[in-house]
C-alpha cells in the first residue's frame, strides 16, 4: 500500500520582512526507493518553488544536505523515507548562520575552523619537483585516510551540547582534523604547538564527552576515540608544562 | 550602490582546477577570490573516488612507466580527438602535480613489499611488489591504459586530494566567495574584466572586477535526465562565456557516458570495481564483455564498455526492471576485507541507495551520462579564445586533454595538472598586466541582468523552469545518447529549438525573493537549452564515429574529413551555434591508428609529412 508522507518542513526567508519563522506541512505519495533527496526536490517542483535546501553530490560524498530528521542530525540524502514513520519534521542544523529553511551556511563556519587550527601539513622542507616522494608506510597512509573522511556535514557540531552552548567551540571537527595531522609525519608541529590550538575550552578540555557527535556522524569517524586520545595527549602536555622547571 | 570586489584572478569554481590555479598565483603575490555556488569542499572534485592518473611506476604493475606511455594512452584513449601537445605536456607534469599533492599531506595509498592477489576478468592472479619501492606512491588499475598508474585514497581519492588542496588555498591566503554564482561575464568584446555575480545567500548581486578571469566550474552534465553528475553541474560556466558571443566552446558533442551508474538513482560506483576485477554480467548472470573485447574485457575504455553494454542490452539480455533494463556488476568475489576498505565507498552507496550488500549480491548498473569532454575552448595555455584575460581549466575547459574521450583517472589528475600550468599562465599574465575597468561595460552589464531578474520576476512569462528543464532533459535522454543517429539528432534539434522559446518566456511562480532558487534555475535555463543545442547541433553535423560519438549511420572513425574540433559559436538573436572547425591537434606526434579495441573502421587521413613532427 502506498504512504501518503507527511512532511514538516520549517521554513523561514531571513531576506523577506514579512516572513516568519514556522512548520510548514506537506503531503506527497511515497514511491519505491524513495529518498529525502527525491521527496524535497518534488516538494519544490510540484508544490513550492521557493523552498530552500541544499544538495550537491546527492550520494552521501559532499556533506551539503545535513539537517535534522525528526530531532535528529543526518544526510538527506541517505535517508530513505521507508525507515521513517510518516510523519517527518526537517528543521535546518542548529550552531550554523541560517540562510533560509532548511539551508544554513556551514561554509563560512568551517573555513574559520580550518583558519584556526591551520588544517594545513606545517613543515620546511621545499618541494622539489626532481626529487622521489617522500616515503611512507602504506598502514600509516590508511590511518591518515580514515581520519581524513570527514565531510565537514556539520552534524557532530550540531549534535554537540557545548557547540550549542558555546560559539566558538572547535567541536568533534576540528579535533578530529588535529588527531590526523598529529598522525601525519609531514606535519612538524609538536605537543607545544598543538596544544596552543586546542588545549582549552573551546578545544579539548570543553568536551563534555556525551558521545553524540560520534552517534551521528554519517561516514563513522571514531570521534571519541580521537577525543579520548587528545586528551590524554594534551593532559599530559599540562603537566609537562607543570613540571618544566625541573628541566 | 552594488558592492564591488577587486582581486586580481577571479576564478569561478573552487574545485581542484580552479583552487590550484588560485594557489599558484597566490604563490607569485597575487589576490585570488574563487566564486563557488556550494562551500569549497561540497564541489564535486570531492567526489572523484577512483584515482589519478601519473606515470610513476612504482608499482610492479606500472612498472617501465613513464610520461611517454601515459602519452600514448591518453591519445589512443582520445580516438585521437584531443590535443596532442596539450596531452604531452600534461603527462609530463602530472607525476610532478601528484607528488606536490604528497608534500601538501594526501594520504596517497603506497607500495608494500611482497607478495599479494589481484584479479583480472574474474581471475586471481598473483603480484609481488619489490622491497626496493616500498613506502612510494603505488596505482591501481583502470580502464584504457596499459599500466597501473592510478594513484589513490582508497575510494575517496578526490575527496583527500581536494580537502588537501583548499586547506593550502588557506594557507595561502586565497579567499573562497561561497554560495556565490557568476551570471555574466563582464567584457568590451575584446578583454574580460571580471562577472556580474549573485549571492545565493541573500540574492543581491555583486560585481568583481579582475585582471583574470578564470573558468573552472566544472561540467555540465545535468543537462541529461540521467546523471552521475553533482546536482549543480548545470554549465554556468559555459553558459556565461557562451553568451558573450565571442568566446566559443569546443567539442560539445562528446559527452561521455560511464558504465556503472546504479539504477535507478544514478550514482556512480568508481571505475576502481572493474579495475580492481569486478565483472559485468548480464540476465543469465554471465560475463560478455570478452565476447566483445577479448583482449580488455571489462577494462576496455570507457566508451567502449558502455556502448557494449548497450548492445548487450538490445539483444535482450539485460535485466528486466522497473526503471529500465540494466545489467549487474559483481565484485563479490574481491571479498568482504577489500570491499570494505579499497571500495568502501561502493559498499557504503550500495548499503545506503539501493539496500543491498555487494559482499554477497550484484550491483544493477547501466551507462550513465558522466563527463563533458567539450567545454569552454582554450589554447594549450588556458586561454580563452576570444577574451583576452578569460582562461579556463578543468573540466569546463576544452584545453583539449581529452578528445572525445576521456580516460578514466585522467580527469582528477587533469585537473592538478591544468591548475598548474594554467595557473603559471595566469600568473605571467598578471606580471604584466594593465586592465581598464570601463565603468560603462560595468554599468550596462550589471543593468542587463537586473533587467532579466525583473522579468522573471514580475514579467509576463508562463512556462514553469522545472517542465522546461525536464523537457529538456528528456530530449537529450531520448535522442542525443549512446547511439546517435541522424534523424534523431535531427528530431532533437527542433524540439530543443522549441523548449529555448519556452526558456526564454519563463516566470517565476514563487516571489524570488533572497536566495530564491527557482530564480537561479530560471535565470539559467534559456542557457541550458543553448549547450543542449550545441551538443545536439555539433552531434549531428559531425558525420563520424568517434570515442563517445557513436554515430549509427556513420560507424567509421573518419579521419580524413573530422579530425577536427568543433567550435560552437552563439551570435546575439540566433536560435542555433555557428560551427566552426578547426584541426584536432596543430602538432602531430602520434599519426593516427587504431586503438586495439572497440573495433569499427577508420577512414585514414592523408597526414602530409610537414605536419608530422618527431
Amino acid at each position: 500500500m502506498v504512504r501518503m508522507l507527511n512532511i514538516n518542513i520549517f521554513r523561514y526567508n531571513p531576506e523577506n520582512p514579512d516572513s516568519k519563522p514556522h512548520m510548514q506541512a506537506y503531503y506527497l505519495d511515497e514511491t519505491d526507493n524513495m529518498t529525502l533527496f527525491i521527496a524535497l526536490n518534488r516538494i519544490r517542483e510540484e508544490q513550492d518553488p521557493s523552498l530552500q535546501f541544499d544538495f550537491c553530490c546527492r550520494a552521501a560524498i559532499c556533506g551539503a544536505c545535513a539537517m535534522i530528521i525528526n530531532g535528529r542530525p543526518g544526510l538527506a540524502c541517505h535517508t530513505k523515507t521507508k525507515d521513517l514513520p510518516d510523519q517527518i519534521n526537517l528543521m535546518p542544523l542548529p550552531g550554523f548562520k541560517m540562510i533560509g529553511d532548511l539551508s544554513v551556511d556551514t561554509g563560512t563556519w568551517f573555513r574559520s575552523m580550518n583558519e584556526r587550527i591551520e588544517s594545513w601539513v606545517h613543515t620546511d622542507k621545499e618541494f622539489d619537483p626532481e626529487a622521489e616522494e617522500e616515503r611512507m608506510d602504506n598502514a600509516l597512509a590508511e590511518q591518515v585516510y580514515e581520519l581524513d573522511r570527514c565531510i565537514e556535514c556539520g552534524c557532530c557540531v550540531a549534535a554537540c551540547a557545548t557547540a550549542q552552548m558555546r560559539e566558538d567551540f572547535l567541536g568533534a571537527v576540528a579535533l578530529n582534523r588535529i588527531a590526523r595531522f598529529i598522525l601525519d609525519p609531514r606535519d612538524k608541529r609538536t605537543d607545544k604547538d598543538y596544544f596552543e590550538v586546542i588545549g582549552t575550552d573551546q578545544g579539548i578540555f570543553g568536551c563534555m564527552g556525551l558521545l553524540a557527535c560520534e552517534d551521528v556522524c554519517p561516514k563513522k569517524l571514531p570521534l571519541q576515540d580521537q577525543l579520548g586520545y587528545l586528551r590524554r595527549k594534551m593532559g599530559l602536555s599540562v603537566v609537562k608544562k607543570f613540571f618544566s622547571w625541573k628541566k | 550602490m552594488i558592492e564591488t570586489v577587486m582581486t586580481d584572478l577571479l576564478c569561478i569554481g573552487a574545485g581542484l582546477a580552479g583552487e590550484r590555479a588560485a594557489v599558484e598565483a597566490a604563490r607569485h603575490g597575487f589576490k585570488a577570490i574563487c566564486l563557488s555556488i556550494v562551500p569549497a569542499r561540497r564541489s564535486h572534485s570531492s567526489a572523484a573516488q577512483g584515482g589519478m592518473q601519473a606515470a610513476l611506476g612504482n608499482c610492479v604493475k606500472g612498472e617501465g612507466d613513464s610520461p611517454d606511455i601515459h602519452f600514448e594512452d591518453t591519445v589512443k584513449g582520445s580516438d585521437w580527438g584531443c590535443d596532442q601537445e596539450v596531452a604531452r605536456m600534461f603527462a609530463e607534469t602530472a607525476p610532478v602535480a601528484i607528488r606536490q599533492m604528497a608534500y601538501w599531506g594526501v594520504p596517497w595509498n603506497r607500495v608494500v613489499a611482497g607478495k599479494s592477489y589481484y584479479y583480472k576478468g574474474g581471475q586471481k592472479l598473483e603480484k609481488e611488489e619489490k622491497k626496493e619501492k616500498e613506502g612510494l606512491i603505488t596505482a591501481r588499475d583502470f580502464g584504457g591504459t596499459a599500466k597501473w598508474r592510478a594513484c589513490y585514497c582508497s575510494d575517496g581519492t578526490g575527496h583527500a586530494v581536494l580537502y588537501t588542496l583548499d586547506s593550502v588555498a588557506v594557507q595561502h591566503g586565497v579567499e573562497v566567495h561561497d554560495r556565490s554564482e557568476a551570471i555574466a561575464l563582464i567584457h568590451d568584446g575584446e578583454n574580460c574584466i571580471g562577472a556580474v555575480v549573485r549571492c545565493l545567500k541573500t540574492g543581491k548581486l555583486r560585481v568583481y572586477l579582475a585582471k583574470a578571469t578564470l573558468i573552472a566550474s566544472g561540467g555540465f552534465g545535468r543537462i541529461y535526465r540521467a546523471s552521475t553528475n553533482a546536482v549543480i553541474n548545470e554549465g554556468g560556466g559555459h553558459i556565461i562565456a557562451l553568451d558573450t558571443g565571442v568566446v566559443p566552446l569546443g567539442n560539445m558533442e562528446a559527452i561521455q557516458f560511464h558504465p556503472t551508474g546504479i539504477v535507478p538513482t544514478d550514482i556512480l560506483v568508481t571505475e576502481g570495481c572493474r579495475g580492481d576485477g569486478g565483472t559485468l554480467l548480464d540476465v543469465n548472470e554471465e560475463r560478455f564483455m570478452h565476447i566483445y573485447e577479448p583482449e580488455k574485457a571489462e577494462l576496455a575504455s570507457r566508451d567502449v564498455v558502455s556502448r557494449r553494454m548497450t548492445e548487450h542490452i538490445r539483444k535482450g539480455l539485460g535485466v528486466k526492471s522497473p526503471y529500465g533494463d540494466h545489467l549487474w556488476l559483481d565484485i563479490r568475489h574481491l571479498g568482504e576485507k577489500h570491499i570494505k576498505t579499497k571500495l568502501r565507498e561502493v559498499y557504503d552507496i550500495c548499503k545506503s541507495f539501493l539496500g543491498i550488500d555487494p559482499v554477497h549480491q550484484l550491483i544493477p548498473v547501466r551507462p550513465t551520462q558522466h563527463y563533458c569532454m567539450g567545454g569552454v575552448r582554450t589554447n594549450k595555455y588556458g586561454e580563452a579564445y576570444g577574451l583576452k584575460g578569460l582562461f579556463s581549466a578543468g573540466e569546463a575547459a576544452c584545453w583539449d586533454l581529452h578528445g572525445f574521450n576521456r580516460l578514466g583517472g585522467n580527469s582528477l589528475s587533469e585537473t592538478v595538472v591544468a591548475g598548474m600550468i594554467v595557473g603559471k599562465r595566469i600568473a605571467g599574465f598578471l606580471q604584466g598586466c594593465e586592465v581598464n575597468f570601463n565603468s560603462r561595460v560595468i554599468k550596462d552589464s550589471v543593468a542587463r541582468q537586473e533587467e532579466r531578474i525583473n522579468n522573471l520576476i514580475s514579467g509576463s512569462g508562463k512556462e514553469n523552469v522545472y517542465k522546461v528543464r525536464n523537457a529538456m532533459q528528456d530530449i537529450l535522454m531520448d535522442y542525443v545518447g549512446i547511439f546517435r543517429n541522424g534523424s534523431d539528432l535531427q528530431k532533437a534539434v527542433h524540439m530543443l529549438q522549441e523548449v529555448y522559446e519556452r526558456a526564454r518566456n519563463i516566470g517565476l511562480r514563487s516571489d524570488g525573493i533572497g536566495a530564491n532558487p527557482e530564480l537561479s534555475l530560471a535565470l539559467k535555463m534559456p542557457g541550458m537549452v543553448k549547450l543542449a543545442l550545441c551538443v545536439a547541433y555539433g552531434a549531428l553535423e559531425r558525420k563520424e564515429s568517434r570515442g563517445s560519438h557513436a554515430r549509427e549511420d556513420y560507424p567509421a572513425r573518419n579521419d580524413r574529413d573530422w579530425w577536427v574540433r568543433t567550435l560552437a559559436y552563439w551570435e546575439d538573436g540566433a536560435t542555433l551555434p555557428t560551427l566552426k572547425y578547426e584541426p584536432a591537434t596543430k602538432v602531430v606526434e602520434m599519426p593516427p591508428g587504431e586503438r586495439g579495441y572497440g573495433g569499427g573502421k577508420i577512414i585514414p587521413a592523408e597526414i602530409k609529412q610537414g605536419e608530422i613532427e618527431e
